[in-house]
Parts: structure tokens; sequence; C-alpha cells
């Protein structure tokens, strides 16, 4: 319980220190806004539509690709820190684990989701 | 009532009030990112129980994959993430009911249970919770069936989530 | 027990002394010394990064044959101080456009997610800061607030190169952070605990980088991916998108993305040297003082943020396409293989002696490695064949 005490106090004291760093800026900075400084930039001409459109689906492949893989890590984690005592059938088993998420990754790589097309 | 649990019904109260806005932003990013807040009250609830693996997992699954995902996934489905339509159906008396009736039942039958309420103590001093984790699940006689199976679960997740992807492109390079 | 044996215990018991005099609740005096204890080591922190801003324009200066900052000061040393009046008194713009909130809640979680980064580091045998027995997992979950505030700032700022850099930054985060997290658990394998204070002290005799050179080596092109730095600095694109997802931010915000961001390589620096070069150790020097122990640490997370600064200056960027391939069909896989063969030689030579255990882990490492690297030279040469192969018909056509 004491360590994430710790972990509170960083999570407090790194929001004060930007808040204030902020604050202070706004504090001392001029504050003169005006439309066409408050437009969003778009390489010297004026913005066409907004930005919040549709986006690229292969970001969401690759967030899913992820995803799987960020779950198999974790797992892992509490094997990698036991192995030491476990021996042999410990590291078999590591291994069968992995090998069938690479046959994800296989797969993936075959059907092309990996291509940036 | 001891400083836990102050903490705890702070950060229950910050969980709850993230999850009904969720529901009720009717801008779509802002209710994912309302979600990561949600998420992130369960990940301080499990650390209050001393679950530190659990809590850490929780942010770094739910937070940095999942909402990821979430966030991807909106800006790629919707043109326009604003949501206009009415946000209730006219069965709405019906899921209310549904759940005012399943929050009483936990109620009831958790109120039986004597660890209920119970404040999480701490763990005597050597004991490798990290350690008895990991061998519990390699361990032939505890987990090491449901942990391979996660890994074909898994298997299962990402051949389908390529499969949903592919199809409608497979169409297009016929073209 | 004196000050200089246990600098932090003694501060922590006298100033808890007085508070308890005040008439103090113990739990809150315990709490506010905490408090006062990472409020201290924070703006020590923000200090640094002041510094830091000067060190990286006089280390990119020497690397491009400039003399960098030389005006203010002593070798310049007043100007990151000029830097910050001048972000201070610069207007915060927000655009009319954006969405406020998202938009000043970002930069905000950006350096948040940099600072509690330090909350894992011991600095000092006797200075741990929190004991934390998942200390190698936090770094990804604070990670993942900082990957969380990149796409809150490309997403609220409304702008489209904003949008696609925080969009590009993400996705090459989250595909970098799988070696990342493979090559955390080989110091994990060696130290049997993901406490980094124990993988600190399991580095005794043998410095894990001498045990998995070519872990430490996937573990810093991973951090450096993480960082968006080049040759991975895609969010930026200076060419192409014009600064990336902080594009539309003046003034301090702009300066917290900007500090947070020198940060968050020092503090990779840092880690890259817990995990893999003995952190604080230095041939016993660490036991003399905990002072003498932190001015190690920093000096070796100052060499590992040098090393990262030589890569930013040295590489030319690569497109996005090649990075997201280098590490799925590269990284990924070699990072699995490196693990379950440490993992492999680790179990099949527990009881061998040290430096026969040593040299087989070397020599895994190098094998692993080389053959790595000869599947890619195969797969890229029958790549470029192929493309050759088509071109080559066409040109006979015309």
């Amino acid at each position: 319980m004491n360590e994430w005490l710790y972990v509170a106090m960083f999570i407090v004291v790194g929001l004060i220190i930007p808040v204030g760093a902020i604050t202070a800026g706004y504090i001392f900075g001029p504050k003169k806004p005006n439309p066409v400084k408050q437009s969003t930039y778009e390489c010297g001409i004026e913005p066409v539509g907004t930005a919040w459109i549709q986006f690229k689906a292969q970001y969401y492949i690759f967030a899913l690709v992820f995803l799987v893989f960020d779950v198999e890590a974790v797992f892992l984690f509490p094997w990698a820190v036991k192995l030491g005592q476990l021996g042999l059938y410990a590291v078999i088993e590591g291994i069968i684990f992995v090998a069938i998420l690479v046959v994800g990754l296989v797969y993936t790589w075959r059907k092309g989701m990996l291509e940036w097309a | 009532m001891t400083a836990q649990q102050i903490i705890f019904l702070f950060v229950a109260l910050f969980t709850l009030i993230s999850a009904v806005m969720v529901v009720t932003t009717r801008n779509l990013v802002h209710a994912a990112l309302w979600l990561v807040s949600t998420l992130f009250g369960v990940a301080v609830v499990y650390a209050l129980l001393n679950a530190n693996f659990i809590a850490v997992v929780q942010v770094v699954v739910y937070i940095g994959a999942i909402a990821i995902l979430f966030i991807f996934a909106v800006m790629l489905t919707r043109r326009d993430m604003r949501d206009t339509g009415p946000q209730m159906n006219k069965n709405w008396w019906a899921g209310a009911l549904v759940a005012a009736l399943t929050f009483a039942g936990l109620v009831s039958l958790l109120q039986e249970w004597s660890g209920f309420s119970k404040t999480a103590s701490d763990f005597p001093s050597g004991f490798d919770a990290m350690g008895l984790l990991g061998e519990a699940l390699v361990s032939p006689d505890a987990y090491v069936l449901p942990f391979e199976v996660a890994s074909v679960l898994l298997l299962a997740a990402l051949v389908g989530a390529v499969y949903v992807a592919f199809n409608p492109r497979s169409g297009d390079s016929q073209k | 027990m004196n000050f200089w044996n246990d600098p932090l215990r003694v501060a922590a018991e006298w100033l808890e002394g007085i508070f308890a005099g005040w008439g103090m609740d113990a739990v809150a005096a315990h709490v506010l010394v905490v408090f006062l204890g990472v409020l201290l080591l924070i703006i020590v922190l923000m200090a640094l990064d002041v510094f830091l801003v000067w060190v990286e324009r006089k280390v990119v200066a020497r690397f491009q044959d400039r003399l960098g900052p030389n005006r203010l000061g002593p070798f310049g040393l007043i100007q990151p101080f000029a830097d910050i009046i001048k972000l201070i008194i610069k207007e915060d713009t927000t655009p009319g456009d954006a969405d406020k909130v998202v938009y000043n809640l970002a930069p905000i979680l950006s350096m948040m997610s940099v600072l509690i980064l330090w909350a894992v580091v011991p600095l000092a045998p006797v200075m741990l800061g929190t004991d934390l027995n998942v200390g190698a997992l936090f770094i990804i979950a604070a990670g993942a607030i900082g990957t969380l505030s990149i796409i809150m700032a490309g997403w609220a700022s409304n702008n489209k190169f904003a949008m696609i850099g925080g969009f590009r930054q993400v996705a090459v985060m989250v595909s970098f952070e799988i070696p990342m997290l493979t090559m955390l658990m080989i110091p994990v394998i060696f130290s049997g605990s993901m406490n980094m204070n124990v993988i600190i002290q399991a580095q005794d005799p043998v410095p894990f980088w001498v045990l998995s050179p070519l872990g430490a080596l996937i573990f810093l092109i991973a951090a450096i991916a993480e960082l968006g730095r080049a040759p991975f600095d895609l969010a930026e694109g200076e060419s192409e998108l014009v600064s990336g997802f902080n594009i539309e931010y003046s003034g301090m915000k702009f300066g917290m993305f900007y500090a947070g961001e020198l940060l968050h390589a020092f503090t990779f620096g840092g880690f890259w040297a817990i995990l893999f070069f003995g952190g604080y150790r230095f041939f016993g020097l660490e036991q003399v003082s905990p002072f003498l122990a932190i001015l190690i640490l920093i000096f070796k997370a100052m060499l590992g943020y040098w090393v990262i600064m030589w890569v930013k200056y040295t590489m030319m960027r690569i497109r996005i396409d090649q990075m997201l391939a280098f590490n799925w069909k590269f990284l990924t896989p070699l990072a699995f293989a490196l693990l379950l063969v440490t993992a492999l030689v680790n179990a099949l030579l527990a009881s061998a002696p040290a430096w026969f255990y040593t040299l087989s882990m070397i020599l895994a490492n190098l094998f692993t490695g080389w053959i790595a690297l000869e599947i890619a030279r195969s797969a890229t040469r029958s790549e470029r064949e192929r493309i050759e192969g088509v071109k080559k018909p066409v040109e006979a056509h015309h």
C-alpha cells in the first residue's frame, strides 16, 4: 500500500508542475485573440473543412495486432519472473505459448495486413 | 472510517461519474476519453486491493491498447463524430429495471459474504506475489492449460480481426 | 546512521519529528513528508530538464560542426533560462475550432507521464523511491498515458497536420512497445524480479549488457521509437507535417511537450542504464555515499541520452511504412526469438559455472543476431530482385 502512496504523490506533483507552468504562461503572456490568429494552420491557405474526418483503416489493424501481442507479453511477465527456479518445462511452455502467437503474426503477414497499403 | 476507505469512496465516485459520462456524452471521442478515466479508476481500485500486477496491467492493456484501439476505431468508422439521434429508446425503463434488480441482487448476495466488509490487509514481508503468480501459471497442477488456451484465444482474436478487416478489401483488389 | 549514509531516512525522520512536534497526526506527517520529498525530486528533475535544453543544443551543434548557444553566460549556459522566459511571456493561443478541454489537458498529461516514470527509479542503494514489485511494467503503463496525451493533442487541435502526426506517432509508439516489453523481460529473467532495485543488485559481477548485448540494442531501438526521435520522428516530420501533433501549441503548452520530450529521452537513457548497465553501480563506488551513487546514475543516464542524440543526429528519417515493416517483420520476431533463446539457455545452463554461462549467453545472442541479419539480408535481396524483375520488361517494352 505504501508504495502506491509514492506513486500517487508523483501523479499529484506531476500534475501540479505543468499546471503551474502553463498558468504562469497564462498570467504573464499577452491575451489578444482574434479570428485569424485562432484559425488553424494549413500551409498558407485558409483551412478547408474540419480535421475530424474518417481516417485510414490501416491504423486500426496495427492497433489490433498490437493489442494481441500486448496481452501476450503481459501474460509472459509472471512467467519470466519465476523462470530461474522453474526449469526446462516452463521454458517449453513459454515456447509453445509464443509459437501459437507467431502463427497469428505469420497469418497477418501472409494476408498482407502488415503492408502500409 | 479509515483513510483507505475514504480514498476508495472517492475513487468509486470518480469511476461511476466517468462511466455515466461515457454513455451520456454525445461526442464519441469524449466518450472514449471518459472510458479511459473509468478504466483508470478501476486500476486505482486494484492498487487499493494490493493487486499491484493487475493494477499495472489494467493501465498497460486497457489504457495503452484498448483505449487507443477505440479512438482509432471511432475515427475510421464515422465521418461525423457527433451523435445526434435520441439517446434513449422506448424500452429504457426495462433496461433500468434489469440494472436495478441486478444491483440489488448483487448487494444482497455480497452481504452474506464475510469478506465483503473487510479492508485489504498488507502482505506479510517476503510474500512474493509475482513469483507465486508465475509459478501458478506454468505449474501442471495449476493453470498451465488456461495459460496455453489463452494463447489460442489471442490467436483466434487476431485471425478473426484480420479476416474481418481483410474481406472487404479483397473485393477491392479484384476490381 | 548519519546523514551521508542514508540522507533520505535521516531527513524524513527529522521532518516527521518536527511535524509531530506541531501536533500533527503521524500518518498525515508521513504523507506530507512523502509529498515534500517527491516535490523536491521533481523540482530537481525540472532544473535538470532546463539544463538538458542546453545539452541538447550544444551536442547537436557539435554533431553539425557548429558552436551552438554561446552568447549568454559561460558556454551559453544562461540560454535555456532565456528560452523559458520567452516561453512564459508568449501568448498562449488556442485554435478557435479546437476542443478546448482536451487541447489543454494534453500537454499536462504528456509532462505528467514522463515525471511519474521517476517513481520507480532507484537513485541509490538506500534511496529507492517506490519499491514497487512491478517496476518494469510501470514504465510501460506510464508510457501508455504519454501515448494517450499525443493522440489527445493531435485530435483536439482540429488541424490536419496535427491529426496525421498524432496518428503516425501513436502507431509507431504502440508498435515498438512490443519489442520493448519483450526486452524488458530479459533483465527480469536474469534477476527473477520486476523490481528495479533487485534488477540493479542482480548485476553484481556481470552487468546485463554483457549477458544480452542484443537485448540492450533492441531495447535502445524500441526506446528511440517510443520517444519519437529520429530516425523515427515521423510525428515531427518538419518538412511535411510542420511539427506534427503539437503544431497548434504555443507558449508554455508547447514548452511542456518540448521539455517532456527531452526529459523523456534522458529518463530512457536512465532506464537503459538501470536495466542493462547496472544503474547506480560502479565497482563498489556506490557504497561510499548515496550522493556518489546518484552522480553515477546521472552520468550513466547522460551517456544513454548521448547515444540517443548521437543516433538522432546521424540517421535520416525513414518512412512510416518502412518503420512499421521494420518493427513487425524484423524487430518483433527477433525480440521474441531472443527472449526464447535466452530463456532456453538460462534453463539449460542454470547449474553451469558462471564463466561458461556468461560465454554461452553472449554466443547465443550473437548467433541469434547473425541469423536474423542473414534472413533479413536474403529477404531484402529477393524483394529487390522481385521489384527489379518487374521493372526490366517495362524498360524493354519502351
